[in-house]
């Protein structure tokens, strides 16, 4: 039940609790713990794509004097071949070992053949150049649609395709085959009086956290394992170090830092088993790894290129009457690409009654995808984002009517399954139509012969809820400690004590959130699918009644009355003409009873898919086919801004790497397989002069399901940039975009300039 | 493992005596010699400024300098910002709600500090173009560039 009193906190905002430490330099990050007799630790990566690993000489390097401990494949049990819901997808422990430390095969450019570790950081290093690796090298497999040929050098040998639910006999790339039907596609486009179909390719694109990961261990003498490290995660991380290093779960714990950045990227681990199996060789001496940028971007992330045919038909008044799409992305390495998710956001602003999807998940020698931000959706939402305005401008269709016109409600079937609950994408729709920036006149080119250009698009996104656990003490000054164990990725701590502070009727000052580990705290998911607002939201909630019910009861002690008897109106505790306030009556604990602490784990429901419209001027120089953003407004369905600040920063943040996706970052790779742009210069990513201020439009329709109204905000907005972007190329130079990123290259060529 | 040397320098102000190894760049001193672990390393190449500080006031990147370069020098990183009270930037940050991760922050304050002691009255291009060595992936910059501008302000009217 959604609480519709006037909010007191909700709403408001306030600093964040862990501001100051951030502002100051004091905040702990994960590389920047220290511990007593700490070793640092290097990895030996493979400088090929593609080979076999003959073998591996670790003896020069474990004689170099400092050096500590030397590791490599032999050093790593067989992990069991279980397949678990993990982070945003499903983890494979047999493939997330072999990702982590490579056996017999090295399998992308940059996967992990030995680490070290050793007295400082610059020893390891000139240790990792003394191990002798002879590799076989062989051809390396780089593009989906070269791996998905019969003809095609297999990655795999093991693997056979998913087709359908069936498991294949050959040999192949192709991990899996998926498909979604809805009603009957091929009589619908027969019927049909307009068709757009279209063909995409889009890049391989990284998360670009700031901060790279990290990872310290210290394996103790008494078979324990506890990790210090910066992830999205912490329980997923401990049940695979669990997994990877054969220890009992409850024998490992992870203590997560500040975190600086993931967006999907920190789901899962990379360094912390090897940082632990190096500790244990090295007499049980804690070990920190720290990646270094070119090793962020050769190993980890990134998101799926992808190829894509969309066709979609409508009747002669612009109702979309039947949809297809056939989807193929790049897993990686092993399999698990978001190709899943982003055949549920194709269509997923749509409705329609026809509609087909066939998707493919399929190997390639590139580090193993990871979610990245709404995994799969921007290059999925792209193309048909791109249909769709195609169909409009056939039919003669403004693109926000077109979309009005055929924009899901509740009730409509998806393709993939679901039926809509009580969604709001048309608001989106109506906020950006009545938008002061759709309503102004587009600005003019900054110098003459470019052209302006502007674009619309929407997005979907499902969001998540999931599990949580908190706990809270009350001091007897009356403020409350609290305790979450959801990662705090960019505000997290302060909303969810805005909520408990909303729920006990008290100043958000008054309460002291932290976060805990897997030790000290329960259960929680990963902060990803947009869950954390929403389900720690939730799980603060209830945390406040049961504070309540006890504080209820403790009143109810010092008046001698029955705890029913005391009524509750924000902090004011009163029975007949006696009154307490939660202060006060914090301040009398012992006389009442003792002290009161509550705890709440819960497997939160009731998550609602979310929606974001939004409008993009673009500036095209037709000379050089650069791209310069001029103007840029998004709206979206929100729930109820919790923090409001946080909200817009979400949206803004979700936005500009949208951006960066769209108009540059790209993996570019030789056809051998090597990366060969893996630094922050040449891997291209939005600086503040790229772009303008980004303009927001929080639409607010509460969920019902949640206590506040919340609906995840954090991955929706990264959805629609690319085909807003493109759709405003259309509009200013009148070509139509395939291919993501929409670089000065791919532009002139769309242009026919090159 | 090399020879290390003796360096003596003035850190936020206080004068320190340090020993580094030549091969030490300005940022493993600060975080690992001095623990002063407020400036970040996202790139040590310098190009993403997340480990940016001032030296001798010049705005540099500590991965692109070595530990002995700062001999008899003068070296102010984020730790040094805040007297007894936060500096206006660092106030208008948390006003303004210009970070959500942070690990960039440190860098943008510095950088943004350097920008306001040469340009007391920036446009909103001039901050965009003087942050452009700073790379933020959270914020897509919005809520910074109106952090710094709102600094600025305040600090004009106390001038």
């Amino acid at each position: 039940m959604v609480e519709t009193k006037e909010f007191k906190v909700v709403g408001t905002r306030p600093i964040r609790p862990d501001g100051i430490d951030k502002v100051t330099g004091r905040a702990q990050y994960g590389a920047d713990i220290k511990l007593q007799g700490l070793l640092y630790g290097k990895v030996l990566r493979s400088p090929h794509a593609h080979a076999r690993i003959v073998s591996i000489d670790t003896s020069a390097a474990e004689k170099l004097p400092g050096v500590k401990a030397v590791i490599t494949g032999r050093d790593f049990p067989a992990a069991s071949n279980e397949t678990v819901h993990a982070g945003e997808g499903m983890v494979n422990f047999s493939y997330l070992s072999e990702n982590i430390m490579a056996q017999t095969r090295a399998l992308y450019h940059g996967h992990v053949i030995a680490a070290i570790a050793a007295v400082d950081i610059h020893t390891a290093e000139e240790a990792l150049k003394l191990i002798k690796v002879e590799y076989e090298v062989l051809p390396a497999v780089i593009d989906v649609l070269q791996a998905m040929r019969e003809d095609s050098l297999v990655v795999l040998n093991e693997l056979r395709t998913d087709e359908l639910g069936e498991k294949g006999t050959k040999p192949t790339n192709i991990a899996s085959h998926g498909r979604h039907d809805l009603g009957d596609v091929d009589k619908a486009f027969a019927d049909a009086a307009v068709i757009v179909e279209r063909e995409f390719v889009t890049g391989t694109v990284h998360q670009g956290y700031i901060e790279p990961q990290n990872g310290t261990a210290l394996w103790s003498m008494d078979g324990s394992i506890t990790t210090w490290t910066s992830t999205q995660s912490a329980w997923d991380e401990r049940r695979e170090i669990s997994e990877v290093l054969k220890v009992p779960l409850a024998m490992v714990r992870v203590i997560p830092m500040e975190i600086g950045g993931g967006f999907g990227g920190k789901l899962n681990v990379y360094l912390e088993p090897l940082a632990a199996a190096l500790s244990r060789k090295a007499g049980h001496q804690p070990v920190k790894l720290t990646m270094g940028r070119d090793e962020v971007l050769k190993a980890t992330g990134p998101t799926s290129a992808s190829a894509m045919r969309v066709k979609m038909g409508t009747d002669k008044n612009g109702k979309i009457v039947a949809a297809y799409a056939w989807m193929a992305y790049e897993a990686g390495a092993f399999p698990g690409s978001p190709v899943g998710a982003g055949a549920a956001v194709i269509f997923g602003p749509y409705r329609f009654e026809n509609a087909r999807i066939d998707y493919y998940d399929v190997i390639v020698n590139k580090p193993k995808a990871q979610a990245y931000r709404a995994p799969g959706g921007t290059n999925a939402a792209y193309a048909a984002e791109v249909v769709v305005n195609d169909l409009a401008a056939k039919l003669g269709i403004d693109p926000l009517e077109m979309r009005l016109l055929n924009g899901a409600r509740k009730g409509d079937r998806r393709v993939d399954g679901p039926t809509y609950g009580p969604i709001a994408y048309l608001e989106t729709i109506e906020a950006i139509k009545s938008s002061a920036h759709y309503n102004s006149p587009k600005p003019a080119p900054s110098r003459p012969g470019n052209k302006v250009g502007r674009g619309v698009a929407s997005g979907y996104w499902g969001n998540w809820d999931g599990r949580s656990s908190a706990s809270a003490v009350i001091n007897s000054d009356g403020r409350v400690s609290y305790l979450e164990g959801s990662t705090d990725i960019g505000g997290l701590r302060a909303s969810l004590a805005m909520q408990l502070a909303e729920t006990i009727g008290l100043n958000y000052e008054d309460i002291r959130p932290m976060m805990g580990d897997t030790q000290t705290v329960g259960f929680n998911d990963a902060t990803g699918g947009s869950r954390s607002t929403y389900g720690s939201g939730m799980v603060a909630h209830a945390l406040g009644k049961k504070i309540i019910v006890e504080m209820q009861k403790h009143a109810a002690s010092l008046w001698d009355v029955q705890p029913e008897q005391v009524n509750v109106v924000r902090d004011v505790y009163s029975c007949g003409d006696k009154s307490i306030t939660f202060k006060e009556l914090a301040g009398r604990l012992d006389e009442s009873g003792g002290p009161i602490s509550v705890s709440v784990s819960m497997d939160t429901k009731g998550a609602l898919p979310t929606f974001a419209t939004q409008v993009v001027d673009i500036e095209v120089d037709v000379e050089t086919g650069k791209l310069q953003v001029l103007r840029y407004t998004a709206a979206q369905d929100v729930g109820r801004a919790i923090h409001p600040s946080y909200v817009e920063g979400q949206i803004q943040g979700g936005v500009a790497q949208g951006l960066g996706w769209a108009m540059h970052e790209e993996y570019v790779y030789d056809k051998d397989g090597h990366l060969m742009n893996a630094s922050l210069l040449d891997y291209r990513m939005p600086t503040a002069l790229d772009l303008p201020m980004i303009e927001t439009i929080l639409v607010e329709v509460p969920n019902p399901n949640h206590p506040f109204g919340v609906k995840g905000v954090g991955e929706v907005p990264i959805v629609p940039p690319a085909g807003a972007v493109a759709n405003a190329i259309c509009d200013a130079v009148g070509v139509r975009m395939n291919v993501l990123p929409m670089n000065p290259r791919n532009v002139l060529k769309a242009m026919g300039v090159l | 493992m090399s020879r290390k040397i003796s360096v003596s320098a003035t850190i936020n102000g206080q004068e320190t005596e340090f020993l580094c190894e030549p091969r030490q760049s300005l940022l493993e001193v600060l975080r690992d010699v001095l623990s002063l672990t407020g400036a970040k390393e996202g790139c040590n190449n310098g190009n993403c400024g997340a480990c940016s500080v001032l030296l001798d006031g010049v705005l540099v990147n500590s991965c692109l300098v070595l530990g002995v370069e700062t001999q008899g020098r003068s070296v102010t990183t984020v730790e040094g910002l805040a007297g007894d009270e936060l500096h206006p930037l660092q106030q208008q940050f948390l006003e303004n709600a210009a970070l959500q991760c942070g690990v960039c922050t440190p860098g943008f304050l510095v950088a943004s500090k350097a920008l306001l002691e040469k340009n007391p009255n920036p446009t909103e291009h001039d901050v965009r173009f003087f942050l452009a060595g700073n790379l933020c992936r959270c914020t897509g910059y919005d809520k910074i560039v109106k952090a710094v501008l709102a600094a600025a302000e305040e600090m004009r009217a106390q001038a």
